[in-house]
């Protein structure tokens, strides 16, 4: 009988291929991230630390194990006997102890990027960047591996280790120079470390790894710094998340996302960067693998959103202030999205020596997208700038230019076709969701307008566009034949963003038309447990982490019982890993999390859906209703 | 040395360098507001610190035009490229060496050390102040270029 290769038969060969794979590289969800806000590190379940880049979330890799387990490089301490794995953030922290449980002993291995105040700063010589492992053996005598293999480039070229005797070992890359340094005896080979090393009771195994790209370097200390600089971190971290003014439910999780979100937060400029990885597949073994380390203005209102909401009002400051003033070059036109300086991300180059996460490839650096037209990222810009301008009363006169120039742009370009808020790579169309946010740009205006925040606003042209954009969605989004409104003008398919019309104002989430979308929406994108996908797409990627808690907030708002909201909201935080940590998507059947990690929209999504829930449960306005120039006819709604 | 001259030219020339950095950034080349980098040391307010940066640029200005000045006076001529060579110069120690000190003594410009704390501060220029847009280099080159040009060409020698 003659064999086909049908699909079947390729599903076995990719199982059989990828079997023994899956046994050695950790699941997306099994890693933690730590840093510093201006780079991050991922270290896996069992202690192997397989992503970082230096100095910045978009430098170049020195370990990517993530992305190919052989020629990345990682810097593991495990235990050389089986063991029982735990791990926890400090409470509050973004200080990771993972706990090592074997029958021999127990330890705990503390993993940080130290930080400190900048008053602290100013008092002690600090280096510009450094990692610190420590483990503890806090009972019996544990023995650990430790493999130290930094490759530069991406994996694609091996260090060569220089022995410094007391002061480390020694590597440089890229015009920077790495330390290692530990308070036990390393033997180096040409690119790597290996060994075993035995610890009792009370002793402890100790590395800091900085690097510096000016000399001389500062060469961090072990011993007492460690531990000093261990607890000075935890303090920073605790007294930073005491500051939040949340106090409503799900406390836990919305200080976990906060957290996560200052982690990815560029301190040096205030940009917020989507994602700390690159090409993290949005489906294993397929293509779909990109580079989020830049910073997309897409998430910008509800990034704001996140921070005003919980107070982190200087937060919110420096990331408004590189939002309109980073992106000046492009002005009036606003790119998808910038490096962390507001230069254009650069172009996308495919890595093609890695074998991509569970042989996802390629694995990108870079962004193709970089170019696309998304007409949504005014809204956005202005939303955002418009809520914490509503918190702080005043603007200044380069902003309220800048927020001009944005108007009147969005009313000369509204009503073209764009790529939209997903970025598919292929052709243009009319978005509902982008006029949608067009609407909301120019309603933003018009509300600072009104409030004296904004003067020498073209308000005529910009109310007459409005509302050709109200008609437009009211008569060209709706379809009569579906009883929903669709993802394209005179389209007939679902989008999650068809949620965000409430949420923006535009309509009641109560209304007719709102409560047949979102039964649609529903039928067409939801998983059995709530979640939603942002589209249909065949084959089905994950479901997407954001359009979940869009869905709680339009339940939240009206569209459903504040009782419904509470409990498909507990359903989404059962998604995240064990440390409250969400990547882009979830896939429905497994719970794991598939795309990059940890991804800012997400967890800005969950906080965004806590605030609304308090703001419900307290009976306040929600931020629509403060920064929406048109609250009354907004919140009208279309009856069917 | 020619005083009135140097008063004259400098301030002049100041200008000029100002009316070339502001509009090589309103069209597009930089984002870089020398004027508001400078006046940020005394206030935190945008539109006062443009003002206060201004003339605080053009007192920076006349100091430097007084070396342009001691220059020509030591070599005995002048020069539009005389002038010009010492503007790129000039140029050329603004970019590498007065930026990178920048962020140290700035009271509110951030450095690349920064974090995790979250004050609104100024990003850095970092080098050849690249951060403010690729282009950059070329303003501050031209700008001081035609800062040296002008001194050069009409500062009158004793």
């Amino acid at each position: 009988m003659r064999r086909t290769f049908g699909a079947s038969f390729w599903a076995e060969i990719f199982i059989l291929v990828m079997l023994p794979i899956a046994l050695v590289i950790p699941k997306i969800k099994d890693y933690a991230v730590i840093g510093d806000s201006r780079a991050a590190a991922l270290v896996s379940r069992c202690g192997s630390l397989d992503w970082l880049c230096w100095p910045r979330f978009d430098s170049t890799a020195i370990f990517s194990a993530l992305l190919d387990p052989e020629k990345g490089g990682h810097w593991s301490i495990t235990p050389t006997s089986p063991c029982r794995f735990e791990r926890q953030y400090i409470q509050n922290t973004n200080v990771l102890e993972t706990r090592f449980a074997s029958g021999s002993g127990q330890a705990v291995l503390t993993d940080l990027m130290p930080v400190a105040s900048e008053q602290f700063k100013r008092t002690a010589m600090i280096a510009d960047h450094e990692m610190v492992r420590r483990l503890i053996c806090t009972e019996g005598e544990i023995e650990v591996r430790v493999e130290f293999r930094p490759r530069v480039a991406y994996g694609e070229q091996p260090v060569t280790l220089r022995d410094h005797g007391k002061l480390g070992l020694r590597f440089e890359s890229g015009g920077g120079v790495y330390w290692l340094r530990c308070n036990r005896p390393l033997r180096a080979e040409s690119d790597r470390i290996r060994g075993t090393i035995s610890l009792k009771r009370g002793e402890t195994l100790e590395f800091s790894l900085s690097y510096a790209e000016e000399s001389p370097a500062v060469l961090p200390a072990l011993g007492e710094r460690v531990h000093a600089a261990i607890e000075r971190s935890v303090e920073w971290w605790q007294q930073w998340a005491a500051r939040s003014n949340y106090h409503g439910p799900y406390r836990e999780m919305v200080t976990r996302s906060a957290l996560a979100l200052k982690l990815l937060a560029y301190a040096p400029s205030g940009a917020v960067t989507a994602a700390a990885t690159t090409s993290l597949p949005e489906r294993i073994g397929d293509t779909l693998n990109w580079d989020y380390r830049y910073c997309w203005l897409r998430d910008a209102s509800l990034t704001i959103r996140a921070l005003v909401g919980l107070g982190y009002m200087d937060e919110a400051e420096s990331f408004l202030t590189w939002l309109l003033h980073a992106t000046r070059l492009t002005q009036p036109e606003l790119r998808v999205m910038y490096d962390v300086f507001g230069g254009i991300a650069p172009r996308e180059r495919e890595l093609n020596f890695l074998s991509g996460y569970f042989g996802s490839r390629p694995v990108r650096i870079g962004n193709g997208a970089r170019h696309q037209l998304q007409l949504d990222i005014y809204g956005e810009v202005i939303e955002g700038t418009a809520q914490f301008a509503n918190v702080k009363k005043t603007l200044d006169r380069a902003t309220q230019k800048v927020l001009i120039g944005l108007g009147k742009h969005v009313a000369g370009h509204w009503d073209s076709p764009d790529e939209g808020i997903w970025e598919p790579r292929g052709r243009r169309e009319n978005h509902t969701h982008s006029r949608l946010m067009c609407w909301t740009a120019l309603d933003r205006l018009l509300a600072l307008g009104e409030k004296g925040l904004l003067d020498g606003a073209p308000r005529e042209d910009f109310l007459r566009e409005r509302e050709r954009i109200r008609r437009q969605i009211e008569t060209r989004a709706w379809n009569e034949k579906l009883q929903s409104y669709a993802s394209t003008l005179d389209g007939d398919g679902m989008d999650a963003t068809l949620l965000r019309i409430p949420w923006y104002g535009l309509e009641d989430a109560g209304s007719d038309r709102m409560k047949l979308t979102y039964r649609r929406i529903c039928e067409q994108l939801g998983t059995s447990d709530g979640m939603l996908y942002r589209y249909a797409r065949q084959p089905a990627e994950g479901a997407f982490g954001i359009c979940g808690f869009w869905a709680v907030e339009y339940l939240a708002l009206g569209g459903g019982s504040l009782r419904q909201a509470h409990g498909l909201f507990e359903r989404l935080l059962s998604y995240g890993n064990d440390l409250g940590l969400f990547s882009e998507e979830i896939d429905p059947e497994t719970g794991d999390a598939l795309g990059n990690f940890p991804q800012a929209f997400t967890h800005v999504g969950l906080i965004s859906a806590a605030l609304t829930l308090e703001e419900k449960e307290r009976g306040e306005p929600h931020p629509a209703e403060e920064t929406g120039a048109n609250t009354k006819s907004a919140s009208r709604g279309m009856r069917v | 040395m020619n005083w009135s001259s140097w008063l004259l030219w400098g301030f002049l020339a100041t200008i000029v360098l100002t009316t070339i950095s502001a509009g090589t950034q309103g069209l597009g080349l930089t984002r870089m507001n020398f004027p508001y980098m400078l006046g940020s040391i005394l206030t935190p307010d945008r539109d006062r610190a443009k003002l206060y940066g201004f003339w605080v640029h053009v007192g920076a200005g006349l100091v430097f035009s007084l070396i342009y000045v001691w220059i020509f006076q030591a070599l005995g001529k002048a020069g539009w490229w005389r002038g010009t060579l010492i503007g790129i110069c000039h140029g050329i120690f603004v970019l590498v060496v007065i930026m990178s000190l920048l962020p140290g003594v700035h009271p509110r410009m951030a450095s690349e050390r920064h974090g995790p704390e979250a004050h609104n501060l100024l990003e850095p220029p970092g080098f050849l102040a690249l951060h403010y847009g690729i282009q950059t280099p070329l303003s501050i080159l031209l700008s001081h270029a035609v800062f040296g040009a002008i001194l050069g060409a009409f500062y009158r020698l004793v």
